[in-house]
């Protein structure tokens, strides 16, 4: 795609600043052309299937009624989802699709911003076409207006969807809106951490940590009685608090399209503060030589290092959040005397807990899968920024530079679980046996070794398409821990190794899926393996 | 030392539909430097990179220090070092770290002679890679290579981010490359330094090799550019064997021959009263040209 040479000399300052918008925006939309498709076909999909899945599962009022009682005696459910207010058709549609949908939406607009901005200063891109006539602010804008114009029209694809199945108009539009609306603020989040960080890596990260603090706030909000306020603090809180199908304050809408410009001109201004290609504070010096780094296994250890100490601070949070609520799970069934009858039939209070954690760990599993799949995309940054040819010259084999970062990539994400879990276990030392909080999380190991061994064997069979591998995790979360919420059916959900791991504390311990899982992620691994020895690097 | 570093035949490589390598020979003996020249997209880089075996050949022998590339990659990896043309440095590392990495993966780094190169390219080991230059970059990967003691060196245009005043650091330190007795393949497009520093050359074109030799033997090759004053243009020049680009401008007149029929030329030139001659020899540039152009005339192969 040519620039636009033509002379802006004679116009005003404004369109000097946002000169070449345009052809920014085209390339942009052209660069991400196939993601933004499966984004958008993903998660309409995905919304559609479930707006027609509730109407068969949910028919009559009274099933609706009994859904409430249910979601409300299950604390899994309401931190997952959310509370249901609303029993009526488009209501639970709503609760359903708008937390979740929403998530999926914020992290497309997250992955699109870093991707259009600092990942392109990153490689050079950047400077190559900042040389061109294009004004100081055209880049950010052009990426922040192409990642709102795709969660606006997957919010439009829901609205219609909703349309197009019977529910009221105001109350599909409203459900469109919620989807859209964690996009544009999380959009904008990933526009302020792509000028902070010099790295693109570490601004997704950024972004990533704000969007989980969101859901985190936000189920804590649903799960904690008087706690409602804190709703109010979190974009996906937001969500409940539109009521898209009952109370539809519709000016609850406009925080989402306020905090988006408010950080969108927070990341403009920090854009004209800072140097193309710097973050905003300059890198120190280092040391002049180091000779602990001598073999690929330091070397892969010292790349991941600094990311992985991220990834567990933020799952020692997880593991101390998730025992927290899970002890806490007694207090949040309240007064009413229908709902505590409920909780007596589910096996009492401990089976409550019990089933929270499950669900929780289930989450924590899935998270553990987006460290595994990071940190073995590694092997194939490496490999495309030619770093992987320069020490493959040397007297490292291929064999061990892979097995060095799968052991990173694998030990990490394993790591991160058992940190999860202790954490969960030090908390909920007063409920159940000791070590239910490190089994439940633990268990989760040999799922997330096989997504692991499948991204492997990804990158070593069809390098080109390694990036897909995030769309496998997607697919193995939809049918996997999310796959009961949407009634997917059982034979279908089996696919995905999450569905295979028993639900410790909640149901027993099977060893059998367990082995199943482990001789799977070996034989993927082993397949990866034996296919990077015998390709051409490059 | 004696004998071949590098031994290729018949090699071929084709990545889809495009043939990068077809049929391409290439020979370099121990102990010498050996230029590697060829336009863009020639396959110099799809040769070196099948050579240090990241590349699998489709067909062709290869051997490389007397091993197979692909079989024997990592003990051959030990025994050789390579600056990649596109110096790409992991970014949290400093040039330091990376340049004691890089040595203790080819088993040993000479740390006096290291620092003896970082001060002579003048290079700050402490800065984070992702602060360096392309320049600093390569300086980083040629104090890398040069500072470990290894039998063959491949460089794959080194030189093309230094500066006029690095580049002849560069220069000095393969000179003492090969006093030591190692063997350099250096593939470059700055063809004074292949001429200053090279023993033989090779031209690819295409994927497969178009002339290989010595410096002398190339230039054989090639024509000599002739502007003579004469006191009547003989009207047998425009026969004369071997003259090309013939002009006369009374009695001025310019001609390329070739240098086997230089002295046949020169006879007729006297004939014709010669009053004042200047030859000039090819030079590489020239050469280069030649086998770069759109159509090269198939010149005869040299055979060492």
């Amino acid at each position: 795609m040519s620039i636009d040479t033509r002379p802006t000399s004679s116009t005003t300052v404004a369109r000097q600043r946002y000169a070449g918008l345009w052809t920014v925006l085209r390339l942009g939309l052209r660069q991400e052309r196939l993601p933004l498709i499966i984004w958008t076909f993903a998660v309409a999909a995905t919304v559609l299937s479930t707006v027609s899945a509730i109407k068969g599962l949910y028919p009559t009022a009274a099933d609706r009624a009994q859904l409430v009682d249910s979601i409300t005696a299950n604390p899994a459910f309401l931190a997952l989802t959310g509370p249901l207010t609303t029993p009526s058709l488009g209501g639970v549609t709503a609760w359903r699709v708008e937390v979740l949908g929403g998530l999926a939406v914020a992290l497309m607009s997250v992955f699109t911003v870093v991707r259009r901005t600092r990942a392109d200063e990153e490689s050079g891109r950047a400077e190559l076409l900042a040389s061109g006539v294009l004004g100081r602010r055209s880049t950010l804008t052009a990426a922040l207006l192409l990642a709102w114009t795709c969660a606006v029209v997957i919010g439009g694809i829901g609205a219609l969807g909703a349309i197009g199945s019977g529910l009221p108009t105001a109350g599909a539009l409203a459900l469109g809106a919620c989807l859209a609306g964690p996009g544009l603020v999380f959009g904008a989040v990933a526009a302020v951490g792509a000028q902070i960080f010099e790295n693109a890596r570490t601004a997704t990260a950024s972004a990533l940590v704000a969007l989980a603090t969101a859901f985190a706030v936000r189920a804590a909000a649903d799960l904690w009685s008087g706690a409602g306020w804190l709703r109010w603090l979190s974009p996906l809180g937001w969500v409940a608090e539109v009521g898209a199908f009952g109370a539809q304050r519709w000016a609850v809408l406009l925080l989402f399209v306020a905090s988006a410009l408010v950080l969108s001109a927070i990341a403009i201004a920090l854009s004209g503060r800072r140097d193309l290609g710097h973050g905003l504070f300059a890198a120190g010096l280092g040391p002049a030589g180091n000779t602990s780094l001598r073999s690929g296994w330091s070397l892969a250890l010292r790349l991941h290092r600094t990311s992985w100490i991220g990834w567990a601070t933020g799952f020692l949070v997880l593991g101390l959040l998730t025992g927290s609520l899970a002890t806490g799970a007694a207090a949040l069934i309240g007064d009413n005397e229908r709902i505590r009858q409920l909780v007596e039939d589910l096996g009492g209070t401990g089976a409550v807990s019990d089933e929270l954690l499950s669900a929780l760990a289930g989450i924590a599993g899935l998270v553990a899968g987006g460290y595994v799949v990071s940190a073995t995309l590694r092997l194939r940054v490496e490999e495309e920024a030619g770093r992987a040819e320069t020490v493959l010259c040397t007297g490292l084999s291929r064999t061990r530079w892979w097995s060095g970062h799968l052991l990173c990539s694998l030990g990490g994400s394993a790591g991160l679980l058992v940190i999860c879990g202790l954490a969960t276990s030090a908390v909920r030392w007063n409920v159940g046996p000791a070590g239910a909080g490190l089994a439940a999380m633990a268990v989760q190991i040999p799922a997330v070794l096989v997504i692991g061994g499948v991204t492997s064997a990804v990158i070593a069979v069809a390098p080109k398409f390694s990036s897909a591998s995030w769309g496998l995790l997607g697919l193995a979360a939809l049918l996997g821990p999310l796959g009961e919420l949407l009634g997917l059916p059982a034979t279908i959900r089996d696919l995905s190794p999450y569905t295979l791991v028993p639900a410790l504390p909640a149901a027993p311990m099977t060893w059998a899926p367990v082995v199943a899982l482990i001789v799977g992620a070996a034989a993927f691994t082993a397949v990866g393996f034996r296919a990077f020895t015998r390709r051409d690097l490059g | 030392m004696s004998g071949e570093a590098i031994e290729i035949r018949g090699l071929t490589k084709s990545f889809g539909a495009t043939i990068a390598l077809d049929q391409l020979d290439l020979s370099v003996r121990s102990g010498e430097v050996h230029g590697f020249l060829g336009p863009n997209g020639s396959g110099k880089s799809t040769t070196i990179r099948v050579l240090l075996g990241l590349l699998r050949a489709d067909a062709g022998e290869i051997r490389l220090l007397g091993g197979d590339p692909w079989r024997d990659a990592v003990d051959l990896h030990r025994r050789l070092a390579y600056v990649p043309g596109d110096v790409n440095l992991w970014p949290t590392l400093t040039g330091g770290e990376v340049i004691d990495l890089m040595g203790r993966l080819r088993g040993g780094l000479d740390t006096k002679r290291r620092d003896d190169l970082i001060a002579r390219f003048e290079l700050d080991p402490r800065k984070k890679s992702r602060t360096y230059s392309k320049g600093n970059r390569q300086k980083v990967a040629i104090i890398a290579a040069l500072a470990s003691s290894v039998e063959l060196l491949v460089l794959d245009e080194p030189t093309s981010g230094l500066d006029p005043l690095m580049e002849s650091v560069f220069s000095d330190c393969i000179r003492h490359e090969r006093e030591q007795g190692r063997t350099v393949l250096l593939s470059s497009h700055i063809l004074s330094e292949v001429e200053q520093l090279c023993d033989r050359v090779s031209i690819i074109k295409a994927g497969a090799l178009v002339e290989s030799g010595t410096m002398a033997e190339l230039r054989h090759l090639t024509r000599t550019r002739v502007e003579a004053e004469i006191d009547s243009p003989p009207t047998a020049l425009g026969q004369a064997l071997g003259v090309h680009n013939l002009t006369v401008t009374g009695h001025h007149v310019r001609f390329d021959v070739d240098d086997a029929e230089l002295g046949a030329v020169l006879g007729v030139l006297t004939a014709g009263g010669l009053r004042s001659l200047t030859a000039q020899p090819p030079t590489l540039e020239q050469l280069f040209l030649r086998y770069y152009g759109r159509a090269p005339e198939p010149g005869p192969k040299v055979t060492r």
